[in-house]
């Protein structure tokens, strides 16, 4: 019974979700909304798991005083002190939370992101080389998008001479071009293959033959 | 900076202006790493990982678990309704019925809401992916490669590169027989079109990345050192 109840919730989820999109009476598409919602629910629940297991290993680190405790102190501190702010007072604009979003977590999140931009140029420094015809292929579309898009390099680079003047006038059309056909035709393959492989693996979750994120398929018990 | 906050100063300074300070701080402490790792750079890392699950706590709060469960048990007036709606209580148990994970003795039923959650959303993948993506995309693909009146030669040859590409693609995929012969041929094609498209997708990340640090220059050059150090110290030496 412990593994037969959620093999039938999740049958009974899914093929209601499946075929009410087939038949749009109101009735159905009110409890079509309604499940969703209830989806949201317990999803909010499972935050909660998240955040304590986020709680657990800094709490742990501070109780053992590992390397670097103090930081989990500030990682606790700082949460605690947005919760409290933005469950207290509340998210709308010109409130704590709201300031603390703007001035703290978008500088952070910006920032922590353009710091890829630095070492994401020296990989590609140390890592890209012309060595097959494959990688030459990866190279010259990397240049020739990032060229694209920002064509003005190409005018300091190679000054308004003939050549610089007409590269900088055709390249955003190349990286369009390149955009549009060659990497849409592979995108597209790529697609093509996950929503086929999404398919297929709802269909084995809603039958009951993928069972893994019910952890295992042993039930634990009868 | 758009500007808000009811309380606009603390000890005479606005709040704005703090807020400013304290953003080129972090911007700064987060560069620093640039340098080599260092305490800086770790607290500011820190701050980031509880301010930002503390804030998906909170959106999560007020966009999710107060509209849906909270106002229609409890306020129903607010959520529109006349009378509680009990039935709000089927996944609110279904939620907590994940903390069962903490009890080693009924952690059985914390199945349930992950059997619930995976049933909603296998179920509404099948017909989404079907209507969403497959659909649209091979309407997409069926494209004329032939040039005629209502395409010219170029647009025609790129076309049939598309077409060409969707079907190497999907051939370099195909792992049920061994790539030899013609499938060997046409799957090493298609590996030039994913490297072309891995290619592009690295430059459009480079330059993403880039234009997210040329707007943390900007914030630190127009909002923070220009109005709040340069000018000020200027002022002062009576430039």
């Amino acid at each position: 019974m412990r593994l037969q109840i959620p093999l039938v919730i999740t049958f009974l989820a899914g093929l209601f979700m499946a075929v009410q999109w087939f038949v749009p009476h109101e009735l159905g598409v009110t409890v079509y909304n309604e499940l969703l919602n209830w989806g949201r629910i317990v999803a909010a629940f499972a935050l909660v798991l998240g955040i304590q297991s986020l709680l657990r290993t800094h709490v742990e680190k501070i109780r053992r005083q590992r390397e670097d405790w103090p930081y989990s102190a500030v990682a606790i501190a700082s949460f605690v002190l947005m919760v409290v702010v933005g469950i207290g007072w509340g998210h709308e604009r010109g409130t704590g939370f709201d300031w603390i979003f703007r001035h703290v977590q978008v500088p952070l999140d910006a920032t922590m992101f353009s710091l890829l931009a630095f070492f994401i140029a020296s990989a590609a420094f140390r890592t890209f080389r012309a060595r097959s015809t494959e990688a030459t292929l990866l190279l010259v579309a990397a240049i020739v998008v990032m060229l694209g898009r920002v064509p003005e390099t190409l005018i300091v680079v190679l000054g308004e001479t003939r050549p610089g003047l007409w590269m900088h006038a055709v390249m955003p059309d190349v990286s369009e071009w390149i955009m549009d056909f060659p990497t849409n035709a592979a995108k597209r393959g790529i697609i093509f293959g996950v929503s086929l492989g999404s398919i297929a693996t709802a269909l084995r979750i809603l039958l009951g033959i993928e069972r893994s994120h019910l952890g295992g398929g042993g039930g634990g018990g009868p | 900076m758009p500007e808000v906050l009811p309380a606009t100063e603390i000890f005479g300074v606005s709040v704005e202006i703090i807020g400013v300070w304290l953003a080129a701080f972090l911007t700064l402490a987060i560069f620093s790493f640039l340098y080599q790792d260092n305490p800086v750079y770790k607290l500011a890392e820190h701050i980031f990982v509880g301010i930002s699950a503390g804030y998906g706590v909170v959106i999560t709060w007020h966009e999710a678990v107060i509209p849906l469960l909270i106002n229609p048990l409890f306020r129903p007036e607010q959520a529109g309704l006349e009378a509680p709606n009990y039935v709000v209580l089927v996944p609110g148990v279904l939620g907590l019925l994940m903390f069962s994970r903490f009890v080693p003795r009924y952690d059985w039923l914390s199945r349930w809401p992950i059997a619930f959650v995976m049933g909603l959303y296998s179920g509404l993948t099948i017909p989404s992916s079907v209507q969403g993506f497959l659909l649209p995309q091979l309407h997409a693909t069926l494209l004329p490669i032939w040039p005629g009146v209502e395409i010219n030669a170029w647009t025609a040859v790129s076309n049939f590169l598309l077409v060409t590409g969707v079907v190497c693609t999907l051939a370099y995929f195909y792992f049920s027989r061994e790539h030899r012969g013609a499938l060997g041929a046409v799957s090493t094609v298609g590996i030039f079109f994913l490297m072309v498209a891995f290619g592009a997708g690295f430059g459009n990340t480079v330059m993403a990345r880039v234009s997210l640090l040329i707007g943390r220059v900007q914030f630190l050059y127009h909002d923070w050192w220009f109005p709040h150090v340069l000018e000020p110290l200027m002022q002062l030496l009576g430039g």
